[in-house]
């Protein structure tokens, strides 16, 4: 070969090159599946929540959602409303689903923005479903979960999801063994006071029979994942409570 | 001569079994022992490192009369960074169940020495088509011990095969749990990736001495 490859000037060159091919060649391909992209996210939270109010085509311990041809006309047959809740008000609105919970999450580190809160009400078989979007963190990266309650917080289903937790151990909080146990756990003790739910490693009731003792069984190997699980239902369902109260006394 | 020569042939033989990437050359070890806790998860990582490493292998070989040898290294992360980004943008829009599973590899993928460790090796010094043989046939190495390591730890630490179980409900003490038989939490861990790695390493030198260094 001619070209002398050791020079300043290529390296520069060949640098600066490499740099637009590959930026071009990404930014193209981003852009061009970018609206695709968006409709598959869109999809993937409606039937999350649809999961969540038990709407799903669970066959035996897999987890699998209802098609997603089938997922925008469910969701609007079974969510009766949405609303999100900022500050002392509530507010109606026909896409609360689509608050992002991360970004409200970065807004709210500003004290004088009230953070909007999605909640999501669905009627299945005569049963009011209260459904809450929360959002934590795990070892590796974020952790979020749907979270449908009754009136009186007591849990009724949960989707449990993961950016990149630990495949084999703290991935598995998207799976049934786990999300399972969450179900006829209650966040209010006797007295109403807000207790969460922990995800407890000697907890000794890997059934999960025991439904007022506001612990779920840990997954072994997921330390960190479960405690993160705990403290995104203690962190993000109490700010419900308010709403929750509310509703009582009406 | 069939499909490929001797020497070709080598390239795929070779790192299956006296060049293997993780217990010879001890490359991508990091990535063995996050993610065998499951047989499923082994097997996902193998077919994403054999597509990258293949086609990254070739694309390096293309490259390597033209890359300044003083920016090779970063040429070679951008080039597996690309790839990685392109795939995950495309499963994302045509198959997003798979990648949202795969998602978790994409971070792995890119940091996995086996891929840095060819291209560096190999693919800048070889031609196209040897590049290419070379690529998989490390990536297949790589992904048998993959697979050798989730089977045991999957199998031990959960009871379980690719989510199955195999032996008996551990909760409800059915088949060999009711005979007292318990999981080995510990397997589930990363210690004992690495202590199964290193019984196959052992296994694997006193069959072929030759390979013992003094």
């Amino acid at each position: 070969m001619a070209i002398n490859t050791d020079k300043n000037s290529y390296t520069i060159l060949f640098a600066i090159g490499m740099v637009i091919i590959v930026g071009t060649l990404l930014a193209a391909i981003d852009s061009s599946l970018k609206d695709k992209i968006k409709t598959n996210k869109i999809l993937e939270k409606q039937q999350n929540i649809l999961y969540a109010i038990g709407i799903n085509n669970n066959e035996g311990n897999s987890v699998s959602f209802v098609s997603t041809d089938q997922a925008p006309s469910l969701f609007d047959e079974y969510i009766v409303s949405q609303i999100y809740i900022q500050g002392n008000k509530i507010i109606e609105d026909n896409e609360a689903y689509l608050i992002e919970v991360k970004k409200e999450k970065a807004l709210a580190k500003d004290p004088t923005y009230d953070r909007r809160l999605p909640l999501f009400i669905a009627d299945r078989d005569g049963v009011r479903y209260y459904v809450a979007p929360i959002r934590g963190k795990g070892l590796w990266d974020a952790i979020w979960a749907y979270i449908a309650m009754d009136e009186n917080m007591m849990i009724l289903g949960a989707y449990f999801d993961h950016k990149a937790e630990t495949p084999g151990l703290g991935a598995n909080i998207n799976q049934r063994f786990f999300m399972d146990d969450f179900i006829g756990e209650k966040l209010l003790d006797e007295n109403e006071n807000f207790k969460g739910i922990k995800v407890s490693k000697t907890n000794l009731d890997p059934r999960n029979e025991i439904k007022d003792d506001h612990e779920v069984d840990a997954i072994a190997g997921s330390t960190i994942t479960g405690d993160g699980v705990s403290a995104m239902i203690k962190s993000d369902l109490r700010l419900y409570i308010p709403y929750f109260k509310k509703l009582k006394q009406n | 001569m069939g499909l490929l020569s001797k020497r070709d042939s080598k390239l795929i033989l070779d790192p299956l079994s006296d060049n293997n990437p993780i217990t010879i050359q001890v490359l991508g070890i990091c990535s063995a022992l996050a993610i065998t806790a499951e047989l499923e998860a082994s097997v996902v990582m193998s077919i994403a490192v054999l597509f990258v490493m293949g086609v990254g292998n070739v694309v390096i070989s293309l490259i390597r009369n033209i890359v300044p040898s003083r920016i090779k290294i970063i040429v070679q992360l951008i080039v597996i960074a690309t790839l990685v980004i392109i795939v995950d943008l495309v499963l994302k829009a045509y198959a997003y169940e798979l990648s949202k599973t795969l998602s978790v590899f994409v971070g792995l993928i890119i940091t996995n020495c086996i891929i840095m460790g060819r291209f560096e090796a190999f693919a800048l010094a070889n031609g196209l088509w040897r590049s290419f043989l070379d690529g998989i046939g490390n990536a297949f190495g790589y992904a048998v011990i993959l697979v050798i390591v989730g089977f045991f730890r999957e199998l031990l630490g959960a009871g379980t095969l690719w989510g199955y179980p195999v032996f008996g409900d551990a909760i409800d003490k059915t088949g060999l749990y009711a005979w007292g038989y318990e999981n080995n939490g510990f397997m589930l861990l990363s210690p004992m990736a690495l202590i199964v790695v290193g019984i196959i390493i052992w296994i694997q030198r006193s069959k072929s001495t030759h390979l013992i260094e003094d």
